[in-house]
């Protein structure tokens, strides 16, 4: 599947220009937690987000993310559209949610990049 | 059968429509001095139109400007021009019955654009090329033209490619018992905004240095949970300090307080001191130091409550090193 594809299937709307539409992705990933992200996904992978914040640009340079979707129609600041157009990032915002989308792109023979990581058993937050 | 063919659609890719608006660049970029004939060969006015049959055949030119024996530039005799003097059987006339008197002339200090469209405008081969003083300075073909351009990209191309080597070979280029690159960036308390900047430019500085992409990965992903950290937790900010050497790269980032009450607890994965506000940024899960030494190969953390704390990693350049996390053997 590639960005193009993917923004088909996510009815999505791209919120950047600077990017290549036929650019491959190779699995998904969904959270809104950053750190999770960065634990858990690998490169290649579309990440799904309710996260707006340039952080959430910021995590996807440093875990090599191919393209960042914005679930349930979300609007980010106009920091964060910058920052992803700069650094090339595509940043799509979809009007369906998480549990929805990750459905779509799964029925659409997207595979899971999230790895399993060992050391969660004694997370003690609930 | 079908022996239609299907109408041609033409599909730019990104990469062709980079290289295009390279080209447009460069059409405003060059000059035309830059890419014509200097010194063309000229004709006089009188001379007769069999001496130039003569000089086109053994020059190998098709057209020449034509100039007074003071310099003034009057006229441009073409192929097209002999040609006719040629049915004519006209041989023994001078040059300025056949010449070309109407002068399409560009300026040398024009960008090529200008000649462009007066090669589109006019549909002539050749354009008079003059100076300020309208005197002739050369000529300019389309050959000319794409010649040029292709000089400036194939220029342009080496540039990067000098650059990238240069970046590179740092370390092999330079003798001494230890080279080391410190990159050193300061963190602002509360800075959210530009958190992960110093992180970002730490990665792309790895990879222009010509680490691996997965060496580039684990470093900028652990650099940036620890420019979080100083960003979240310090009270004042800190300092990220970037050692790279051809085996190792050695992280440090410190701060001047608050320093951690209980280290060992402050490690546990999801213990975390963080504010509701700064979860609700994705962040202070505590699982930023969990992740940290997933992805360094040594790391090691001191703080002294009311001082500070100083969180040092390292990342082996080389696959025979195991991940012992949370030690670092030696100080230098």
């Amino acid at each position: 599947m590639n960005i193009n594809e993917l923004i088909n299937i996510v009815e999505g709307t791209p919120l950047t220009k600077s990017f290549d539409g036929s650019e491959e992705i190779l699995g998904g990933c969904g959270a809104d937690l950053m750190s999770d992200v960065l634990a858990s996904i690998e490169p290649g992978a579309v990440l799904l987000t309710g996260l707006c914040n340039p952080q959430v640009i910021r995590t996807a340079l440093m875990a090599d993310v191919a393209a960042v979707v914005l679930v349930r129609g979300k609007n980010p600041p106009e920091s964060t559209i910058k920052l992803a157009e700069e650094e090339s990032i595509p940043l799509i915002t979809s009007p369906f949610g998480m549990f929805e989308l990750c459905g779509r792109l799964h029925l659409a023979g997207l595979p899971s990049l999230e790895k399993q990581v060992g050391d969660q058993q004694d997370c003690d937050c609930s | 059968m079908d022996t239609s063919t299907p109408p041609k659609t033409r599909i730019v890719t990104d990469q062709e429509a980079e290289d295009i608006s390279r080209v447009e660049e460069l059409a405003y970029e060059l000059k035309i001095n830059e890419v014509m004939t200097a010194t063309p060969i000229t004709l006089a006015p009188e001379l007769r139109m069999r001496e130039v049959l003569e000089i086109f055949r053994k020059k190998r030119i098709s057209g020449a400007p034509v100039i007074t024996g003071d310099g003034n530039l009057v006229g441009i005799l073409s192929m097209e021009d002999l040609i006719r003097c040629l049915i004519d059987t006209d041989l023994d006339a001078s040059i300025s019955k056949y010449m070309t008197t109407k002068l399409i002339t560009v300026a040398n200090t024009d960008p090529i654009i200008e000649a462009l469209k007066k090669f589109v405008g006019t549909n002539f081969g050749r354009l008079l090329v003059v100076d300020k003083n309208q005197k002739l300075a050369g000529i300019i073909t389309k050959g000319d033209i794409n010649r040029g351009i292709l000089k400036a990209l194939e220029h342009d191309y080496q540039t990067e490619e000098i650059k990238k080597y240069r970046a590179s070979h740092l370390f092999e280029d330079i003798e001494s018992d230890r080279t080391s690159l410190i990159l050193r960036y300061k963190i602002k308390q509360g800075d959210f905004n530009r958190g992960g900047q110093a992180s970002s430019n730490i990665k792309r500085a790895l990879i222009r240095l010509g680490a691996s992409k997965q060496i580039a990965r684990r470093c900028g992903i652990a650099i940036y949970e620890a420019e979080m950290n100083l960003i979240i937790h310090t009270t004042e900010g800190g300092v990220l300090r970037v050692e790279i050497e051809s085996n190792q790269i050695t992280i440090d980032a410190y701060d001047y307080g608050p320093g951690i009450k209980d280290v060992q607890l402050a490690l546990k994965p999801g213990y975390s001191t963080a504010s509701e506000a700064i979860r609700e940024m994705g962040f202070g899960a505590g699982m930023g130091l969990a992740n940290i030494s997933r992805c360094v190969d040594q790391m090691k953390i001191e703080s002294v409550l009311g001082k500070g704390t100083r969180l040092k990693m390292r990342l082996f350049l080389e696959n025979d090193h195991p991940n012992n996390a949370l030690t670092i053997d030696s100080e230098e």
